[in-house]
């Protein structure tokens, strides 16, 4: 990437490794909550730093700090060498913030928005003609100028954030979160942007919940709890993990009594299942004796594996959660007349003359974790809500368990269980209520009713909580509570829509655990996510691009399909954009 | 466990489920709680067209005994707090234009000596136009108290009342006997629109509404349990203003309870049907409580409760028969004060009974089409 000249007047090379931004013993609560505990880093000019934490961890709140956006109750914040509360108007000026939620006029075009975000930074018409010349090329939203800003894609809208936040030409610049509602794609050219930018010696902050973005960052600042966890580059972190990562090789079908198994050994700490693989960390100080058992036991081979950031996160928060699902466990096995749980037909969806979903056709075995991928917009989620039954397809059939969705709704919907992206809950009812409504909504009764409800208060633990409010509940409670809602009257078949998304790693693997565990079962899982790691757990991965079904495999063969000389093992990031990027070009050449 | 369209015991969850809802919603608990205070309140006591407390100006130039007189009674008059005497026509203009005195009263030199002679007095009364309603109906107490002074001077001649108004059903004209019971509408339409209508949009907000559709419960039962808190509050409010103007405001109830109260429930189920559509199409609360004011204000102005549906043109009739409002407005104000009988009451019910079956059909259509 050509190094962009809108940043040539950012401080040169003669700051870069001092310090842009220092945070000293910085306190903020709100109420009860304690935001940040004692603070206290440095952020470097020409360094790309993350900011990295789980959802909660005080990453938005740090950031408007620095902002001058929030006071901090004590200690002391210097940007570019001012107070941001003595000379809050001199941050406004040496810093570019670019929110979470998109923070610009939907209404207006991409054009009308750089506009007007340059005359609230009191800058001259004349100058800007060649600047807006630059920052469009530099975000390469060029053709798209005359576009309203609320018609923009995921990634598009991010990029023209990031124009106007550059507009001042900041020395600092904070980004709030960049890559959440990104896919890969765009994602990679928000890296690339910001490398050229820290190339040039701004010191940019990317605040992130996705672990592997953290790699990626020069330094990083790991925050959970409102504490620093750790300050530093991210392979002084990983380094003290060497040698403590092993991946199981295709252990294959059997992958996820494997990963059971080894979670419940008390040498390993965390483990992950990666394709057909099974990726486990070992405690500190533990022997590699007992997993080398469970490899022989199992007749595969043990392979040491480089230690990622995730790896280090868990351990310094005490490793994950055990392999046992203790739901799984008293679920009876699913039985069903046929092997097959879900299948549609030429699936189509047309909103006007925009085709969302385009024909797509698959089968999902019983018990299988089948997972939907695709950039935003591709017809992910309107594939995925057709399926469940909150869209009517235009073309084309789907079915559950047998049932065509079109005519037996209430027949399929009640062997259908659903969990929404943002836990959907009653958060006026207390948890005991929300139990007793889906139990209810379900059509349980009397006996059977009390005993699920009982069932699940005692698998999940719930028992501590029952008079609480679901919004107060720890996030780990809250997602289990949601699963027991969908869960409660034992369908055969479970829709899960990005149901991770802000949820930590802990969360996140627990979570996993008990999905492993239905999925043994013989409940079938239907998943979209965001994760490229969650993709692993999948046994197939349909992806979409465009509203086409562009690949439906194996994670593994799907990797396998995007190996080539300069990536000899891809990730499943690099695998997807691999086939996106592919997909594109084949539209391109028939057209 | 069945795909059947009714089960019970999905009505219920979701019954209890609703009530809790609005029970817990600080929004609507305020929907709930504090418009019908505030109501009872501000029109029963503030919103009147009667002309009370206001200030008149005098300019006597007279010194004989009529103006005395004349202003004697002014003194005396009970809409009046202060009568203001002045002593220059400017100060008289100047009172009007700072809006000290509605209207003034000029009384000229020659007054008492022209009746004297036999000949008929003659005072200027100047209004604020600015408040023309007020002037007015100031104006024309004044001519009677004036015409109660004439009557004096020649007691013998004609009856200065050659007409003698009666006015039925509220002899004294009270105005609250006319605007609580309208009251007991407006409020139960306005608590049962915003119920509902931020029903389903609060559910949008928290997604727990695409979990509901994803379940085996059918549109109607979600049409049923949305409409059952709207109505047993509405219901509860309309009785309790009902109440409040038989108990506190001594208004005369001469109609049947029992077709005032059946009246009631299809009304709020008629604007039930209306607010679950206006929550079906909102994204958020916000839209939705905006809607439901863009349909309730209009639906108060023409349902007759502060202009006659006779006066407007004959299209806005039309429309207003089509506002369950104006229907229920007959029906209560004619229970309250009329004893209507049960055959006029059942002219207005019918029309109540269809526009619910409309709205509801509607709103079940409104529903069902979120899946699209």
């Amino acid at each position: 990437m050509q190094v962009s000249p809108v940043v040539a007047t950012a401080p040169k090379s003669a700051d870069a490794g001092t310090a842009a931004v220092v945070i000293e013993g910085v306190d903020k609560h709100f109420g009860s909550v304690q935001a940040l505990r004692t603070l206290s880093a440095r952020i470097h000019y020409g360094r790309l730093t993350g900011l990295v934490g789980p959802d909660g961890a005080g990453k938005t709140t740090l950031m408007r700090i620095l902002t001058g956006l929030l006071v901090p109750n004590t200690g002391r914040v210097t940007l570019a060498g001012y107070d941001v509360v003595r000379d809050n108007d001199a941050i406004h000026v040496a810093s570019g913030y670019m929110p979470q939620r998109f923070g610009l006029y939907e209404d207006l075009s991409v054009m009308e928005n750089m506009r007007l975000y340059a005359q609230l930074r009191g800058m001259d018409s004349d100058r800007n003609a060649d600047l807006f010349a630059e920052l469009l090329d530099f975000t390469r939203l060029g053709p798209f100028t005359m576009r309203l800003a609320g018609k923009l894609s995921g990634g598009m809208k991010q990029k023209l954030g990031l124009a106007c936040a550059l507009m001042a030409r900041p020395k600092v610049l904070l980004l709030d979160e960049p890559g959440v509602g990104v896919d890969p794609v765009s994602r990679q050219d928000l890296w690339r942007m910001v490398q050229a930018l820290t190339d040039d010696g701004m010191a940019v902050v990317w605040s992130t919940a996705y672990l592997d973005e953290a790699e990626r960052c020069e330094s990083v600042l790991l925050l959970n709890q409102g504490q620093l966890l750790f300050d530093g580059p991210p392979q002084e972190l990983t380094a003290q993990l060497e040698g403590r990562s092993f991946r199981l090789e295709d252990v294959g079908a059997g992958r996820r009594s494997v990963l059971t198994e080894a979670l419940d050994l008390p040498s390993v700490s965390d483990g992950v299942i990666q394709g057909a693989g099974v990726r486990v960390v070992l405690r500190d100080g533990a022997d590699v004796a007992q997993i080398q058992a469970l490899a022989d036991r199992t007749q595969v081979h043990l392979a040491a594996v480089p230690a990622r950031f995730e790896d280090a996160f868990i351990d310094l928060l005490g490793g994950g959660p055990g392999g046992t699902s203790a739901l799984a466990e008293r679920l009876p096995p699913v039985e069903l007349d046929s092997e097959v749980a879900v299948s549609c037909r030429k699936l189509t969806k047309r909103f006007g003359d925009f085709t969302a979903t385009d024909s797509v056709s698959f089968e999902v075995q019983k018990g299988e974790i089948f997972g939907l991928l695709g950039p935003n917009g591709a017809g992910k989620s309107t594939t995925f809500k057709m399926l469940c039954g909150l869209l009517k397809p235009t073309a084309g059939e789907a079915h559950v368990v047998g049932h065509d969705l079109r005519r037996a709704t209430g027949a399929a919907k009640s062997r259908l269980g659903y969990m929404a992206q943002k836990f959907s809950l009653y958060g006026l009812l207390s948890v005991r209520q929300n139990l007793e409504f889906s139990a209810g909504v379900y059509g349980l009764e009397g006996g059977v009713r009390r005993e699920r409800i009982e069932e699940m208060i005692t698998t999940f633990d719930l028992g501590d909580w029952l008079s609480a409010t679901p919004d107060s509940l720890p996030l780990g409670h809250k997602q289990r509570l949601a699963l027991a809602c969908s869960l409660m009257h034992r369908p055969p078949v479970l829709f899960l829509d990005e149901p991770t998304s802000g949820v930590d790693p802990i969360t996140r693997r627990e979570f996993w655990t008990h999905i492993n565990g239905l999925a043994r079962k013989g409940v079938t899982v239907m998943v979209t996510t965001h994760f490229m790691d969650e993709a692993e757990y999948c046994d197939r991965v349909a992806m979409l691009s465009r509203a086409r079904l562009i690949a439906l495999d194996t994670p593994d063969a799907l990797k396998r399909s995007a190996v080539s000389p300069e990536r000899p093992d891809p990730t499943m990031e690099d695998a997807f954009i691999h086939l996106v990027e592919s997909a594109d070009r084949e539209m391109e050449a028939a057209a | 466990m069945s795909g059947s369209i009714f089960s019970l015991t999905r009505l219920q969850a979701q019954f209890i489920k609703e009530i809790l809802s609005v029970l817990r919603d600080p929004r609507s608990r305020m929907v709930v709680l504090v418009p019908p205070i505030l109501q009872l309140l501000v029109f029963a006591f503030a919103a009147t067209l009667e002309v009370r407390n206001v200030d008149i100006a005098v300019y006597n130039r007279d010194a004989g005994r009529w103006s005395h007189e004349l202003v004697q009674r002014l003194d005396s008059a009970r809409f009046i707090t202060h009568v203001r005497h002045v002593d220059s026509q400017r100060h008289l203009h100047e009172l009007i234009d700072r809006g000290d005195v509605i209207a003034a009263l000029a009384i000229p030199v020659d007054f008492s000596r022209t009746i004297a002679a036999g000949g008929s007095g003659r005072a200027q009364v100047l209004a604020d136009g600015r408040r023309s309603n007020s002037g007015q109906i100031t104006v024309a107490y004044l001519s009677t108290i004036a015409a109660d002074v004439g009557a004096e001077v020649v007691p013998d001649a004609q009856a200065p009342n050659p007409v003698v108004v009666r006015h039925w059903f509220n002899p004294n004209l009270v105005y609250r006997w006319y605007i609580v019971p309208g009251l007991t509408g407006i409020l139960a339409l306005f608590s049962a629109l915003l119920i509902t209508s931020l029903s389903i949009a609060r559910e949008r907000e928290l997604g727990t509404f695409d979990q509901l559709l994803v379940s085996p419960t059918s549109t109607p039962e979600i049409i049923i349990s949305k409409s059952l808190p709207a109505l047993a509050i509405g219901t509860l409010l309309g009785l309790f203003m009902v109440s409040a103007g038989v108990f506190l405001f001594g208004i005369p109830f001469t109609g049947s309870f029992g077709l005032l109260l059946a009246s009631l429930v299809l009304f709020i189920l008629s604007v039930v049907g209306i607010g679950l559509m206006i929550s079906a199409v909102s994204m958020t609360q916000q839209q939705a409580i905006l809607g439901a004011f863009a349909v309730g204000v209009p639906a108060v102005l023409m349902s007759g409760f502060a202009t006659p549906v006779e006066n407007m043109p004959v299209f806005l009739q039309w429309l207003a028969q089509a506002i369950p409002l104006t229907h229920f407005l007959i029906i209560v104000e004619g229970s309250f004060l009329k004893a209507m009988p049960p055959g006029d009451i059942l002219a207005s019910l019918w029309p109540l009974a269809g526009i619910a079956l409309v709205t509801l059909t509607m709103a079940t259509v409104f529903v069902r089409g979120r899946l699209q």
